[in-house]
């Protein structure tokens, strides 16, 4: 309970600073909308549903990663995170509210995003729904992982793509193959698999990342 | 409270830190002195619980829960007013009547009137006001206060001084400082760091 409590404080704020800041969830926007405009225009007429369904899938990626980028700004900018990992609450809750924070974020980008998508292309199948939430789970919990660690560093803007695509790799597969197979099922079991084995991973070792 | 041996922090091949040896008893106030890059920040985060050392043996007799820091930046939020900075803190740290004890030091530290204002609007001084809140919020055992009067001014000074006046004796205090002549009628010991 209390665990919880101190989770909806961290979301909470982080919410709050979306809203006043505002620097996150419109460039999500604008970019995951922006690149379904220029790929409309770019790819040739008629192409195959197997092409859009792999721009899908690598738009959701990189409006991922603007979101993941922007994720520790406000604690790096004034060191905040040191205030937070000094709190008594398990520190695993400030990587899974922040990983909350930015599954809000990127579900409202999609909210926007997939209905353009279905309108420039080829439609949207439930299995293909299925797999951009279960998809959105993994990529918020590995990459807000990850981000907290890029965000000490210098090459923080380089470190967090060269860190996060390449994990994120089953994730594309798992979402192509839930968009395109005849039975979409043991592609959204392998995302869901992906989803709890990282999510362990990350909770359980998420005190190492921000400690000295 | 506090009790160091040989102890020292390195960052990769750097050695920030080395040989020290502290012991700070229950109530004590312990003023840590030395030149720019002698390792002071870096022995407060020590025992604040925010680095692990990589040499020697620390021993820290507060839980984290305990121990309140006072960082160079205030580790707060700039665009979150200092009510919702505190309360976010009195939160995590479940301080009991977390709104009237906001409300108290807000009062104390002369902020209440601008409490609904973001932090991003606040002077230097005002936001290290803000930070002696944060860190004061949740009653502290142990207090690692690195420079506490930076950037405040002479009315923010005696705040502190009142307020170090108050907790002396009955907190244990860990404090790094350029002024020690400023902090001498509260020392019970120093560290004079090389």
């Amino acid at each position: 309970m209390t665990y919880a409590a101190d989770v909806g404080a961290l979301a909470r704020k982080d919410l709050l600073l979306e809203l006043r800041a505002r620097d996150t969830l419109p460039a999500m926007l604008l970019f995951v909308v922006a690149t379904f405009v220029v790929f409309h225009f770019a790819l040739p007429a008629h192409s195959s549903q197997l092409a859009a369904s792999g721009l899908l899938w690598v738009a959701i990626l990189f409006t991922a990663l603007l979101g993941l980028g922007r994720a520790f700004v406000p604690e790096r900018e004034q060191r905040v995170l040191d205030g937070l990992v000094l709190a008594p609450c398990d520190r695993s809750a400030i990587w899974l509210a922040k990983s909350l924070a930015t599954l809000a974020f990127l579900a409202a980008a999609e909210l926007v995003a997939l209905p353009v998508f279905a309108l420039f292309f080829h439609g949207l199948g439930g299995a293909t729904v299925a797999g951009v939430v279960l998809a959105d789970l993994g990529i918020c919990a590995v990459g807000t992982f990850l981000g907290a660690m890029a965000v000490v560093t210098r090459a923080r803007d380089l470190l967090l793509p060269l860190l996060f695509l390449p994990l994120a790799i089953p994730i594309v597969v798992g979402g192509v193959g839930a968009s395109v197979a005849g039975s979409p099922g043991r592609y959204l079991g392998f995302l869901a698999l992906y989803d709890v084995l990282f999510a362990v991973l990350c909770w359980a070792s998420f005190e190492y990342v921000v400690t000295e | 409270m506090i009790r160091a041996r040989q102890l020292g922090k390195r960052f990769g091949e750097k050695r920030v830190l080395r040989g020290v040896d502290l012991d700070v008893a229950r109530g004590a106030f312990a003023v840590v002195t030395g030149a720019n890059g002698s390792g002071k920040t870096t022995l407060l985060r020590l025992c604040a619980g925010l680095a692990l050392p990589t040499e020697g043996e620390l021993a820290v007799g507060a839980s984290r829960a305990a121990v309140g820091y006072l960082a160079h930046e205030p580790l707060v939020y700039r665009e979150l007013t200092a009510l919702e900075n505190l309360d976010l803190y009195g939160r995590l740290y479940h301080v009991p009547e977390r709104r009237e004890r906001i409300g108290m030091l807000l009062e104390r530290f002369g902020l209440w009137e601008v409490r609904h204002d973001r932090v991003v609007s606040y002077s230097r001084g005002m936001t290290q006001r803000l930070a002696l809140c944060r860190v004061l919020l949740h009653g502290p055992e142990l207090l690692v206060l690195d420079e506490p009067y930076t950037a405040l001014d002479a009315a923010g000074a005696e705040l502190l001084d009142a307020q170090l006046t108050e907790l002396r004796g009955a907190q244990t205090v860990l404090v790094s400082t350029h002024d020690p002549d400023r902090l001498a009628p509260f020392a019970t010991q120093q560290l004079a760091l090389a």
